[in-house]
């Protein structure tokens, strides 16, 4: 085992992939130096500039020039360096490279991988560089969704989404880069599509994805100061969903809260709530409750910041409520 | 121009010529689902473009992309059952008349948001670039693409990492029903801008289809031979409106008459005659590609449409479209 932060955890598993695979490509904004959040750190160095290719701030040609090589057969790798930045590329990922292989009858697959920074986590990014954004996805027919909750899965997820044939996007959690975790040595490679089980309860279900997989295991701690035994569950992957591990716990538990980063407002959250209450309204003990940043635009100063993202305090809030409904 | 291969030219510009105005017919008809944008009068630039590309040589279009995936060879039956929603549609059905594709054949296909594909080009010339092969790929856009981000952002990346890519503008005057010269500061929507972007001023008659193949030929050698990309302005006229849905009644009657007489079709006959071809063989081409057309128009319409189930193959790359276990 060695000790790895998040962003060298991205790091290795895109060397890793380089190595094996020589399609295997890097596009981006500053890649070629190590990238912003040093997470393409040595890759040039290691694999030369054929393979590692610093961009213009021009997220269209990005996108684009990653879909293009894709149809040309390599593997690109291309870096949105905050997830936030998809707006100005979204007709690239959500109209031409989620919709290609189907709307050409399969005539061609699309094996790229879209990654980068996203997320609150606290450190006054605001409004447009600090957004939780699996939702713009998620609601996309073609996308497949990677939101690794700490270095082992961001190296795992990582090296799966680039040995996938359909385009991944892979979002990074920034407010975690720096922080440290074993990871396994040697290949390392975690399927999508397969939820972890953090932490086994029989009490009440925590399903957190990313940054809230951690906070959902806080709260779990606390809770079970208080005699409360809860389930975790950190999804991994919000496409392919395992629903099957989420209606496999609130079996156990009769009793869901769902913990995302970003608005509620028709957050991934919203289909983990209908999948329960279409699929286990049986086993249900009480309604589904929702944790979620708040329906606002991200504010900067710390205070108002606290105010609306997500907090263990909050999530053990919201699950005694849930254990507490009669 | 030498005669065989003006005549090969010739038929094949004949081809998209009938072909199209088969659709127009068919879409007056109601038998076409969905909207049909035709290549009429645009001919020459799809045809001299094409004849100078080579098997894994790539090509895009716009949703104006008939023409194109018809002069790199797609199979026409195939076309033409994409178009009427029957089997054996190159799409299998799931793209239709904006989204024309043949990978076989080098078309890696037809794009329906204005200017998308001037990336996507980059990339399949980037894949060229890494692998060392001498692949090139030719991208055809209208006038309006040059007012949009992704053309900016597509050239500046392909002079900047000197790509072995071709960016064609079409030129046909008009953005949808809006003249050209009203939304751009410049006379030339593309040749005023390549200078931008270090490339040269290139402009060609679009309706000639000898020069569209002299000077897109030299732009794709120069880019087999490593020396970067080319924007070419093809200057051109579209026959009939933006659509098939549109009479094109905003273009003054004169400017339409004047183009008519600069057909494409018009001129490459007038080029053949004057170098001996025979009047009567060239009405022959015409006649019996009219008729081929009308022949491939009823065995296609006499097709199935496409099993239902289709609609759920080919969301991922196992078949599958299950986002969920």
């Amino acid at each position: 085992m060695a000790e790895l932060t998040y962003r060298q955890a991205v790091a290795a598993a895109l060397a890793q992939e380089m190595a094996r695979d020589d399609r295997v490509v890097v596009l981006g904004e500053d890649v070629a130096s190590g990238g912003v959040f040093k997470t393409t750190s040595g890759l040039c160095e290691r694999f030369g500039p054929d393979r590692v290719w610093n961009t213009p701030i021009s997220e269209q040609a990005i996108a684009g020039a990653a879909m293009g090589a894709a149809m040309a057969g390599l593997r690109p790798v291309a870096e949105i360096m905050f997830a936030d930045f998809y707006a100005t590329c979204w007709d690239h990922v959500a109209n031409e490279i989620a919709k290609v292989r189907y709307m050409t009858g399969g005539q061609v697959s699309m094996p790229l991988v879209l990654r980068g920074a996203n997320g609150s986590g606290g450190l006054g990014f605001g409004s447009q560089h600090g957004q939780s954004l699996e939702n713009w996805a998620m609601c996309v027919p073609g996308l497949k969704i990677v939101s690794p909750a700490g270095p082992a899965e961001a190296f795992g997820l990582l090296a799966a989404a680039i040995r996938d044939d359909d385009p991944v996007l892979v979002f990074e959690h920034k407010a975690m880069y720096g922080r440290r975790e074993e990871v396994p040595e040697g290949e390392h490679v975690l399927p999508l599509g397969q939820a972890r089980t953090a932490r086994v309860g029989g009490d009440v279900t925590l399903v957190g994805l990313s940054i809230t997989a951690g906070i959902c295991l806080a709260a779990a701690d606390e809770l079970a100061a208080q005699g409360i035994a809860a389930d975790v569950l950190d999804l991994r992957t919000l496409v392919p969903l395992d629903a099957t591990a989420v209606l496999a716990s609130i079996r156990r538990t009769g009793r869901l809260v769902v913990v995302e980063e970003n608005p509620g407002q028709l957050g991934w959250g919203a289909a983990i709530a209908a999948l329960a209450a279409e699929e286990a309204f049986s086993d249900l003990a009480a309604p589904v409750a929702r944790v979620s940043g708040g329906n606002v635009p991200l504010p900067v100063a710390a205070s108002l910041e606290a105010e609306v993202d997500v907090s263990a305090a909050r999530v053990v809030a919201a699950a005694r409520a849930v254990l507490n409904h009669t | 121009m030498d005669v065989p291969d003006g005549l090969e030219l010739y038929t094949r510009m004949c081809f998209l010529r009938y072909f199209e105005e088969r659709v127009d017919t068919l879409y007056r008809q109601g038998l076409i689902h969905g909207p049909a944008h035709l290549g009429l009068g645009q001919e020459a630039i799809a045809v001299g473009a094409a004849s100078v590309l080579r098997p894994g040589d790539c090509s895009l279009g716009t949703y104006r992309g008939h023409a194109h995936a018809l002069a790199r060879g797609a199979p026409p039956d195939a076309v033409l059952a994409e178009l009427l929603g029957r089997e054996g549609g190159i799409c299998a059905g799931k793209g239709g008349s904006m989204h024309i594709t043949s990978i076989e054949h080098g078309y890696y296909g037809s794009y329906a948001i204005v200017g998308a594909h001037l990336p996507i080009a980059c990339g399949l010339a980037w894949a060229a670039k890494i692998r060392l092969t001498e692949a090139v790929t030719v991208c055809f856009f209208g006038d309006g693409t040059t007012n949009i981000g992704a053309f900016h952002e597509a050239v500046n990346l392909a002079a900047v990492w000197r790509l072995p890519v071709v960016f064609v503008c079409e030129n046909n005057w008009y953005m949808e029903y809006t003249p050209i010269a009203d939304v751009i500061p410049v006379a030339l929507p593309a040749a005023d801008r390549a200078a931008a972007y270090g490339l040269d001023r290139v402009v060609v008659d679009g309706n000639d289809v000898t020069a569209v193949r002299r000077v897109i030929g030299d732009a794709v050698t120069a880019a087999r031979r490593g020396q970067g990309p080319s924007l070419v302005e093809a200057q051109t006229y579209r026959l009939k409106g933006h659509s098939a849905a549109d009479g094109g009644a905003y273009r003054p009657a004169e400017e339409v008459a004047r183009w008519r007489e600069r057909d494409p079709l018009l001129h490459a006959r007038a080029a053949l005659t004057a170098a001996g071809a025979d009047e009567a063989a060239l009405d022959e081409i015409d006649s019996s590609t009219k008729s081929d057309v009308a022949e491939l128009a009823r065995q296609v319409l006499d097709r199935p449409a496409p099993e239902p189930s289709g609609a759920w193959a080919d969301v991922w790359s196992d078949g599958s479209w299950q986002w969920r276990n």
